[in-house]
């Protein structure tokens, strides 16, 4: 299947899944007063992220066909996304500082003066346009990171807390393992091996991120272990399993939640280093911050690409951490620490 | 005591080798050594250059044991090369890795053995002093601006110093090295000041909850009953208690001063093991980028032994025990 | 003559959902020299609070709004925080109901009780380590000299319910406030610092505000007793016209439920129903939900606490009113 109808359906789903979480939030009263109180609190960062999801998932609704009729075979044949067509006809042939008219180097005309909000890059690319297909990469490399890393460290993590003996020796031994490695080595290591793919990489970046809330998952199922109502449940004879998906489980989501968003800007935040390291993902602001290598030795600077990609990067981390440390105090001051 | 001490050693002993086998199976079966000679060597090689530098580099031998040949694989030799520190040759350029390694220890120490000094004592200062006004605006104006710190990337910091200071200011150079301690001063300035910047906002607000959450505690209204200052109760009763989960954190950044700076080191130009290892994934170099790793981890096991015996130092209750 | 302490209209507030809640509602506390004053009260209602706001310890975001502390004529709540910090432990000292943790874990307690005694009198350590041992062997510590250099973790917890009695003794203070000192503790510690704190009393002449919600323990140390329910005193008076003649009907009920002065044989009478929390608090008396006195006036107006007796006073309606079934039932 041509990759723009699976990123289609995956809007799709997202969208169903978000409004079925919204539902089942809005059914819980601990849940959703909890989210009243972060929506009080952090209007503005709420409002941010949604910004970024709403620019990601834009670029993520792609068709063939379409844009005007001047171009050849092979563009015609390629999918776009919502993004792609606003700037479809953006591209110059180098430099042009912010709303310039003519290119920056030679000062030749622009094909469309006074157009580059953010002017463009080096190959001539419009930088705004870029700078909103970022939010896809990183959106992209936050969550699919965080989808392979949460589950594999529930998996280890709830079992080895409930059930210890050799089961828990075992996670915990391999647990240490992989977090004695030092983590940016680690995971360098890991994207060499395993290839410089979006999905190698956010494989890599799962392999060394789940240790940690594996650690604390497996230390909480320990506490809930021995908690009154789960013996009660095994007094009554309820089976383990599910006492695990019953009990347990539920009682690790707030968790979950705060891990993933503690977890989501620093994955985006090694993306950029990565990128600098020339083994990031493709269309990454971390990849337009590493041009910067270049453009700020030339003379006069280009510093708008740097710019726009480093401001992009910041408002997502800074809207993400506000939103974190809220979530963090509605939801459990205490735990939550030990994951960083 | 000494019962522990060895459970500890010997438990360190089994991660070391857990360490060893993923390793193995990262650089040995995921990418066979096939690969790393073609990396090294290029596509267009006949099966008897491959060979032959599989012999020169010591990757010729079958990767599992057979039996009654138990010592001729890859496997032991692997396990017996790492624990001997005989680190072989690098596939790209075939130097000893050990005499790289010698080599970059020194700069990777010149500069991050004064970074950690300076950040411990730029972030645990402002920490207790922001935790000192806590539940004012001076602690919220603290919180917020260290929210806003770490949420800049460094290679935003590094550009932007380097472009700042470095070119606009003229005040340092923007990078390089050397072994004469004066010039090495003016050298570092900008990696130091960078990496104290970097860390800041991160390390300020860790401290700041670990000395929060000691302020809350009974002993400290006990102090407070007895008509101790509030600085005094920081300094003398929280601090103090603090040091046993600031302790993970410090001692256990002590290992990896070795290993230098990545990022660090490649920008400015500073020849230690970081900008080393820089240099190996740039040209695929697998062999110094698995040492690299396993020198890491032991440094790390190591480090986590002595952590765990300096507790004794500063907790009474576990030096009994 | 002026009494040690005086508390007028004590009013500390914490914020709730739908605006502040007073947890310690205007309030009125007098503590004669050399007095033992036990307020009394269920858990959650302020009595420990009460006990911080005379300290100007409220936690945060908790604030004292209103009323006077006296130390002898002075009002602590006017003092600078420097000042202040003179009164604590020099003062008015303190205690409280977790020994396990109210000690500093990375301090031997002999320096805790040096600290305390070197923050407020300017003598060198090795008098103040003398005069520690001497206060160890005050109350009761054995081996005094080794316990100098023992962590809080090498002592049971009655011992250091003892070094706190001893630190809290350490300046001499002229009130020791003791917050459910013996809670904590296994029943035959309880019977042991409760005689250790009533010696001391005697042979020191100290003033004590008890704070307890065990009516054995008020029987057995105060010389006058205060009654306190959500938030407010509700009857004042001494311990035997407490215990003997209740007036408040709440005092009546928690007396007749009390196990240790009850009748062999007969069932425990309670109180019914719950106390409520500081948000249920409506605008009239606080105990009105509870009550078997209640009339039409209790549910519209707070009772105040007004003087029905020799020292007694009383914050109830129906007393007032003259419609109360009696103080003896």
């Amino acid at each position: 299947m041509e990759s723009y109808i699976v990123s289609n359906w995956v809007v799709g789903f997202l969208l169903v899944g978000g409004a079925g979480l919204a539902w089942l939030v809005q059914r819980s009263r601990m849940w959703s007063q909890a989210f009243r109180d972060i929506w009080r609190r952090r209007r503005l960062a709420i409002g941010l992220i949604a910004l970024y999801v709403v620019v990601a998932l834009l670029d993520s609704v792609a068709w063939v066909g379409g844009v005007h009729p001047g171009e050849d075979a092979v563009a015609k044949h390629r999918a776009r996304s919502v993004i792609d067509r606003l700037f479809a006809d953006s591209q110059e042939r180098s430099y042009s500082a912010p709303l310039a008219a003519t290119e920056f180097y030679g000062g030749s005309a622009l094909r469309k003066p006074g157009s580059h909000l953010l002017g463009t890059d080096l190959i001539g690319r419009d930088v705004l346009y870029l700078s909103l297909k970022g939010a896809r990469v990183a959106l992209l490399i936050g969550g699919l990171t965080s989808l392979l890393a949460i589950p594999l460290a529930l998996l280890f993590g709830v079992p080895a807390g409930y059930f210890g003996g050799r089961l828990d020796d075992v996670v915990f031994f391999v647990m240490s393992t992989l977090a004695s490695m030092p983590g940016l080595l680690l995971l360098i290591a890991l994207i060499m091996v395993l290839g410089k793919s979006t999905l190698a990489i956010c494989f890599a970046l799962a392999i060394t991120g789940w240790v940690g809330f594996c650690r604390v998952s497996r230390g909480e199922t320990l506490k809930l272990r021995e908690l009154e109502y789960v013996s009660a449940a095994r007094a009554l004879g309820v089976s383990e399993g599910r006492i695990l998906v019953r009990h347990i489980l539920p009682n690790l989501m707030h968790l979950v939640i705060i891990t993933f968003v503690l977890m989501f800007s620093g994955l985006v935040l090694s993306e950029a280093i990565l990128s600098w390291l020339g083994i990031g993902v493709d269309g990454s602001w971390g990849q337009m911050i590493d041009q910067a290598r270049n453009e700020l030795s030339r003379d006069p600077v280009v510093w708008w690409n740097v710019s726009a990609a480093g401001a992009a990067l910041f408002g997502l981390i800074l809207a993400v951490n506000f939103v974190g440390d809220a979530l963090r105090d509605a939801l459990d001051p205490r735990t939550a620490r030990e994951a960083e | 005591m000494l019962a522990y001490l060895i459970r500890r050693l010997t438990y360190g002993v089994g991660v070391v080798f857990g360490v060893l086998f993923f390793l193995f199976v990262l650089f040995f079966t995921v990418t066979s050594p096939d690969d790393v000679a073609r990396k090294a060597l290029g596509e267009r090689v006949t099966p008897a250059v491959v060979e032959q530098w599989k012999i020169n580099h010591g990757y010729d031998l079958p990767l599992f044991p057979a039996p009654g040949a138990w010592q001729e694989n890859m496997l032991f030799e692997h396990y017996r090369r790492m624990l001997t520190f005989d680190f072989g040759r690098s596939d790209a350029d075939d130097t000893p890795i050990a005499d790289r390694i010698r080599s970059g220890m020194m700069p990777s120490l010149t500069l991050t053995l004064p970074l950690f000094v300076l950040s411990l004592l730029t972030a645990i200062p402002l920490a207790l002093l922001v935790a000192f006004f806590r539940e004012t605006y001076i602690d919220r104006l603290g919180v917020v601006i260290s929210v806003l710190a770490m949420s800049v990337s460094i290679l935003l910091y590094i550009i932007g110093a380097q472009y700042l200071v470095g070119r606009l200011l003229h005040w340092f150079p923007i990078s390089g090295f050397d072994s004469d301690p004066q010039l090495i001063v003016r050298f570092l300035a900008l990696p130091l000041l960078v990496g104290v910047l970097a860390g800041l906002g991160g390390d300020v607000r860790f401290y700041r909850t670990v000395f929060l959450e000691e302020s809350n505690t009974d002993y400290v209204r006990t102090a407070r009953a007895k008509g101790c200052g509030e600085g005094r109760i920081m300094v003398r009763h929280v601090f103090r208690n603090s040091l046993i989960p600031l302790l993970t954190r410090v001692i256990l950044a002590i290992p990896f001063l070795f290993m230098g700076s990545l990022l660090l080191e490649s920008f400015f130009g500073i020849p230690g093991l970081g900008a080393i290892t820089v240099d190996a994934i740039q040209g695929n170099d697998f062999s110094v980028l698995r040492t690299m790793v396993y020198i890491g981890s032991l440094l790390f096991v190591f480090g986590q032994i002595i952590t765990d015996l300096s507790y004794g130092l500063v907790d009474p209750r576990v030096r009994l025990e | 003559m002026t009494a040690l302490l005086e508390v007028e209209g004590l009013t500390t507030q914490f914020p709730g959902a739908r605006g502040a809640l007073s947890i310690v509602d205007g309030n009125d506390l007098r503590v004669e020299r050399g007095e033992v004053l036990a307020l009394v009260g269920e858990s959650g209602c302020g009595k420990s609070m009460t006990a911080l706001s005379l300290m100007r310890l409220v936690p945060k975001p908790g604030r004292i709004v209103a009323g006077q502390v006296r130390l002898e004529g002075r009002d602590l709540l006017e003092l600078s925080v420097t000042e202040m910090r003179r009164v604590r432990g020099r003062r008015i000292a303190m205690i409280f109901q977790e020994p396990m943790t109210s000690l500093n874990p990375v301090i031997p307690v002999g320096d805790q009780v040096i600290e305390a005694i070197r923050l407020h009198e300017s003598i060198s350590r090795s008098e103040a380590k003398k005069r520690c041992r001497d206060l160890f062997v005050e109350v009761g510590i054995p081996d005094p000299e080794e316990r100098l250099d023992a962590y809080p973790h090498q002592l049971s917890g009655g011992l250091k319910q003892r070094v706190m009695i001893a630190m809290a003794l350490s300046t001499r203070p002229d009130l020791l406030i003791a917050d459910e000192p013996t809670t904590a503790l296994d029943v035959t510690i309880q019977a042991q610092i409760i005689r250790l704190l009533r010696d001391i009393q005697r042979d020191r002449g100290m003033s004590i505000l008890l704070i307890t919600h065990d009516l054995g323990i008020v029987n057995e140390l105060s010389d006058r007793v205060a009654v306190m329910y959500a938030g407010r005193i509700v009857e004042t008076g001494s311990r035997s016209q407490i215990f003997r003649e209740p007036a408040h009907p709440y005092t009546r009920g928690l007396l007749r439920s009390n196990p240790t002065l009850a009748q062999p044989g007969q069932r425990l009478p309670e109180i019914a129903g719950v106390v409520p929390s500081p948000e249920e608090w409506g605008a009239g008396c606080r105990f009105a939900t509870r009550c078997g006195d209640r009339f039409d006036l209790c549910d519209r107006e707070v009772p105040d606490l007004l003087e029905i007796g020799d020292h007694r006073r009383t914050a109830c309606h129906a007393i007032e009113s003259g419609s109360a079934r009696g103080g003896q039932s």
